[in-house]
């Protein structure tokens, strides 16, 4: 799989890549521009490596797939764009609640319904913190170059198996669709988790028992450990309840094993901020725009820096609030009508601005284009 | 790159036994099916039927989706996994694919399988994966209160058919054997020793089983539909059904309003994860 040498790779097989690095075995997808180069990577390395490709009749059906196959024991992936999303938030839901490590990659287009199918777009960010109904903590990362599409996509395993949940990886259009020149990893240039097994005798095993992380040690199918799995709400032993200690036990759990460990989570890169008067917030494709026009300002001599967001959900609030303290104006752009801006609103000093560099025509938005924003709050 | 752990303890000798060596041993009952219900006589089938057929409680996985079919799991000491509406068979073919050496049980009902899941049903019997799917076909949705399902008769009374229903039903047998099933049979809950058999057959065919089993439903169908109650609907069922045997010989006139039964449906085709392990066998190590 690794190769030493440099070679020019598209965003969407650097995710299979990145995929098949952290131990993918499993993938499960339905086709959908811009992310149908991810099933066919998948389609063509997995056997290569004794993994399974399955093609299902639907996203819904994709995303059951995985966490039938991660229950099973496999590390499972699916990857699909803003309509197949929809679809498949039935079951990433029950991959919530059943705490099944799984990957959910969302190349996303433009939206609402079919959108544009071959347009860049960021207007998923919230669905992936919100998009199934009811209580939970989501996690999603963000990569905008080729290289950390593969970095990122290993970390979204790292994510998944550490802390038994499902991860969503929010890549674009752009990064899906472009071409870098990258090295892959070598193996042990990066750590991988593994799902941590029950080592107990399988008559003591109490599969969502208090532990002290809210993590619970995960069996596969056929290793002697039988117990219930089901979407309802449920007791410490898996079966459905209506005490609510119990429901309250169950919701505090899928919450507090990733609030209370999100350090582990949190991945800002943080460009020029020690002296930053200004600062461009963003993720994604964006990111790379934010960068260049920091230098060509620093250039100018304005005081600006630049945070990138690499885990989007949870979103970074104390960190952001450390780094954005000495800052008076704060640019949030996206490609969207502002969906993380709201998240930046809640963590700036009083008396700060917070301004909204929105794109939602399908197009990226350049170096150009943030910098005449700056110019625009400076004036 | 699978490993099935066979239990140390033998199962039972005694026939009594049987029951609770299958029971999850930390689930207490009672259970959540009205009394009467057709679905402790599957449940009891398949128990006797994966007895009979000697295989491990590891080895077995039972999925089930949504609606009263969807709870025999919880009281049957498989692995198990409660999905969502309809989606039974995707998660199942996500286990099956992943761990091809488990035997894969999908308890579904005919809202859960041909409604909602209709699409998952057809490609599921396209595919030809090695899964064992039994339908409970009650004719009505239980769970939510007798609302009308896909195989609800044209003319027949539930909560959302108040009239009669206008819609034309669903035959699944039929609907299963031209998706590409390659064991289909009916039975229904009169005939459980019948049931047993077909569930040892299914489970024993390599490829995609389905065994529709007609159920009562007495609380909703039976009431709406002034059919008595549990025992008049077996009455019903009895008299209705027509061994496939006999059926042959009788006309398509003296045929209508009965229930054929017995294996409808056999052929003998490829296996999906069979099938895949040659292509990982041909191209693994290699480009």
């Amino acid at each position: 799989m690794a190769h030493a040498e440099r070679q020019i790779l598209l965003g969407n097989m650097a995710c299979v890549h990145g995929a098949i690095y952290a131990g993918m075995k499993f993938y499960a997808g339905y086709p959908i521009t811009p992310s149908t180069e991810v099933a066919e990577g998948c389609a063509r390395e997995l056997p290569r490596i004794g993994g399974r490709f399955i093609q299902m009749e639907d996203e819904i059906a994709s995303m059951g797939a995985i966490v039938g196959a991660s229950m099973a024991g496999l590390k499972s992936m699916t990857a699909t764009s803003g309509p197949g999303y929809s679809l498949m938030v039935e079951n990433i839901g029950y991959a919530y609640m059943v705490e099944a490590p799984c990957v959910i990659v969302n190349v996303q287009r433009g939206g609402p319904s079919t959108g544009l199918p071959t347009k860049v777009s960021q207007s998923d960010t919230m669905q992936a913190r919100w998009g199934p109904h009811g209580d939970f903590t989501a996690i999603a990362v963000a990569p905008s170059t080729v290289a950390d599409t593969v970095t990122e996509t290993i970390r979204a395993f790292n994510l998944a198996e550490r802390f038994r949940t499902p991860v969503t990886v929010l890549l674009d259009e752009a990064i899906a669709h472009m071409r870098e020149m990258i090295a892959l990893p070598q193996p042990g240039e990066y750590e991988v988790i593994d799902r941590v097994k029950p080592t107990c005798d399988p008559a003591d095993y109490v599969p969502f028992e208090p532990t002290e992380n809210c993590v619970n040690p995960m069996p596969a199918y056929g290793e002697g450990y039988r117990y219930y799995v089901t979407g309802l709400t449920h007791d410490t032993m898996g079966f459905p309840t209506n005490r609510p200690d119990e429901i309250a036990t169950k919701l505090k759990k899928l919450k507090c094993k990733i609030e209370d460990y999100k350090d582990e989570i949190f991945k800002l890169r943080v460009e020029k901020m020690d002296d930053a008067e200004i600062a461009f917030v963003s993720y994604g494709s964006v990111s790379r725009a934010a960068l260049l026009a920091v230098t060509l300002a620093r250039q100018a001599g304005v005081k600006v820096g630049s945070i990138q967001l690499h885990t989007v959900w949870p979103f970074p609030l104390d960190q952001l609030r450390d780094l954005l303290q000495n800052c008076s104006k704060v640019i949030v752009s996206e490609l969207n009508m502002g969906q993380i801006v709201r998240e930046v609103e809640r963590v700036v000093q009083p008396g700060a601005e917070v301004h909204s560099l929105q794109r939602y025509d399908g197009e990226i938005l350049t170096p150009m284009q943030l910098l005449d924003k700056l110019e625009e709050v400076l004036s | 790159m699978t490993t099935v752990t066979k239990e140390k303890e033998p199962a039972p000798k005694q026939k009594s036994d049987v029951f609770l060596h299958y029971l999850r041993p930390k689930k207490k009952f009672p259970h959540v099916w009205c009394s009467g219900c057709g679905i402790g006589i599957v449940m009891g089938a398949l128990i006797r039927a994966v007895d009979k057929l000697g295989l491990s409680k590891d080895e077995v996985v039972l999925v089930s989706g949504i609606g009263c079919t969807s709870r025999m799991p919880v009281y049957l000491d498989f692995n198990a996994l409660h999905t969502t509406h309809g989606r039974a068979l995707p998660f199942a073919t996500g286990v099956k694919f992943a761990k091809p050496k488990m035997k894969v049980i999908v308890i579904t009902g005919d809202g859960d399988a041909l409604a909602i899941g209709g699409n998952h049903f057809i490609h599921a019997c396209r595919r030809n994966i090695d899964i064992t799917a039994i339908l409970i076909n009650n004719y009505i949705y239980g769970m939510t209160g007798g609302q009308g399902s896909p195989t609800t008769p044209s003319g027949a009374f539930s909560t959302t058919t108040p009239y009669g229903n206008v819609e034309k039903h669903f035959e699944p047998c039929e609907l299963a054997k031209a998706a590409g099933a390659t064991f289909v049979a009916r039975t229904t809950v009169y005939h459980a020793p019948q049931m047993e058999k077909n569930i040892m057959n299914a489970i024993e065919h390599r490829g995609f089983s389905m065994i529709e089993v007609i159920t009562n439903c007495h609380t909703y169908y039976g009431r709406l539909n002034r059919l008595g109650h549990a025992m008049s609907m077996l009455t019903w069922f009895k008299e209705k059904s027509v061994m496939l045997g006999k059926a042959k010989k009788m006309t398509e006139e003296e045929l209508q309003d009965k229930f054929v039964i017995g294996v409808l449906h056999r052929a003998d085709k490829t296996e999906f994860c069979d099938e895949y392990q040659k292509i990982v066998d041909a191209h693994q190590g290699g480009k």
